[in-house]
């Protein structure tokens, strides 16, 4: 009997990337559906009564929500492919620390630089994410991927939110080049990989949204 | 070669008492080191600089952070004895989905009630109380969470059990009126020597919380 794998998910959402990142490198058919957030579907309110959030994956009518709990549960049932979770149970437990420290920090800082933050308190958000962007710089060493060779947990925890940082280095806000110079490269070698290209916007694509938004609100 | 096991902890906190359950239940012998939070050990700020923070386990001299994260770590390793999550990926997801509501919705709103008042206290109780049912909900007529066996997502919530006399008391209601199946599930959870011999006392932990809040300045 086939699988049937739905995810409810938004475009723009760097929760639903990493999700839909996953699913590609384990070569996962799924159906994929976008929602708005302002109208949501009666099956996401029923599948995450709770959070009422996206992304949710629906395996065989069963939800499972919150993207990490959602990469665990993918890595666990297909896992004959791609593994995303180092096998050794201590590698483990540090990669999963690294991607809760995305979700405690870096998530947080991706909301103030495009909440409009401006002058000292910018600048200190800038610091702020900077400072920590370093820490994953020492964490990633001089492997090509957090995960080694291949992309793993933390690679797809951080690459949504680091894409939309490179945006901000298109409009000139901040140099991520000159401030965390091992990030933009591995940005790029994530991209080169079919399974994250064909999944999420680029930078280049976000940026062109933006343009796009700031546009239509000045009219 | 034995194992070296080492809870960097605080006597009171939810969270180190979680790892405590758990090394309770593999029956690991270990050894505990009280942290004096407001004068933090070199060792803690070594094996923890990222968020400087109790509880860290160190096994054979490797730090694993976050209460949770030490918790499945624990399970991986002393795998023979005593499995704390389910086997089934799908059940899995869902004992770590709730210990994720938990940490976000739960202790949040718990730790408003002691530190604010009036309004904003009246506003963090009804958001605790109905985090309660809802976990209340998802517990139903069974005896623990995951079904007939204790397990993480029993191991998640039993530590608050410690500091309901304190959110009671502050937060001016009763949590055998509002949750009696959550009481009687606790009760349960006390029975076993690695739950009552981890749990603090609820009144000790009450005095250090008021004693926290004079040093806060939240009375």
């Amino acid at each position: 009997m086939a699988d049937e794998v739905v995810l409810l998910d938004y475009w723009l959402s760097p929760y639903g990337m990493r999700l839909r990142i996953a699913l590609a490198l384990k070569g996962i058919e799924y159906e994929r559906k976008e929602e708005e957030l302002n109208n949501k579907s009666p099956l996401l309110l029923q599948s995450n009564p709770v959070h009422k959030k996206v992304p949710v994956l629906i395996h065989n009518g069963k939800p499972i929500c919150e993207s990490v709990v959602a990469l665990q549960y993918i890595d666990e049932v297909w896992k004959d492919k791609a593994p995303l979770f180092p096998s050794d149970p201590y590698l483990r437990s540090q990669a999963k620390f690294w991607a809760d420290y995305v979700d405690k920090t870096i998530s947080g800082f991706a909301r103030k630089l495009w909440s409009g933050a401006k002058g000292e308190e910018m600048e200190a958000v800038k610091k702020d994410l900077f400072d920590c962007l370093r820490l994953f710089e020492g964490e990633l060493g001089d492997k090509p991927f957090f995960g080694g060779e291949t992309l793993g947990l933390v690679d797809l925890a951080l690459l949504p939110f680091a894409s939309w940082f490179s945006v901000h280095d298109k409009f000139g806000t901040f140099s991520l080049e000159a401030e965390c110079p091992k990030i933009p490269p591995w940005v790029k070698r994530c991209f080169q990989m079919e399974s994250v290209s064909e999944s999420v916007p680029s930078s280049d694509q976000l940026y062109d949204y933006v343009v796009k938004m700031r546009n239509s609100r000045q009219e | 070669m034995a194992d070296e096991v080492i809870l960097l902890d605080g006597f009171a906190s939810i969270f180190g008492m979680r790892v405590r359950v758990a090394l309770a239940e593999k029956a690991i012998k270990y050894e505990y080191r009280e942290e004096d939070l407001r004068n933090k050990s070199q060792l803690l700020l070594k094996m923890n600089p990222i968020h400087k923070k109790i509880p860290v386990l160190i096994h054979n001299g490797k730090p694993v952070c976050e209460s949770l994260i030490i918790v499945q770590y624990i399970d991986e390793v002393w795998k023979d004895k005593a499995p704390l999550l389910p086997s089934d990926p799908y059940q899995r997801a869902q004992a770590r989905f709730w210990a994720d509501f938990i940490d976000k919705k739960l202790y949040d709103a718990g730790r408003k009630i002691w530190i604010t008042k009036g309004e904003e206290l009246q506003a963090a109780k009804k958001e605790f109380i109905e985090s309660l049912k809802v976990l209340e909900g998802e517990l139903g007529d069974k005896p623990y969470f995951m079904g007939e066996r204790f397990g993480f997502l029993d191991i998640a919530l039993i530590t608050f059990y410690t500091w309901f006399h304190a959110y009671e008391t502050l937060g001016n209601f009763s949590m055998e009126a509002e949750c009696p199946k959550l009481i009687s599930w606790a009760k349960r959870c006390l029975q076993k020597e690695s739950v009552s011999k981890s749990l603090a006392d609820q009144k000790k932990a009450y005095e250090y919380l008021l004693e926290m809040k004079k040093r806060l300045g939240v009375e």
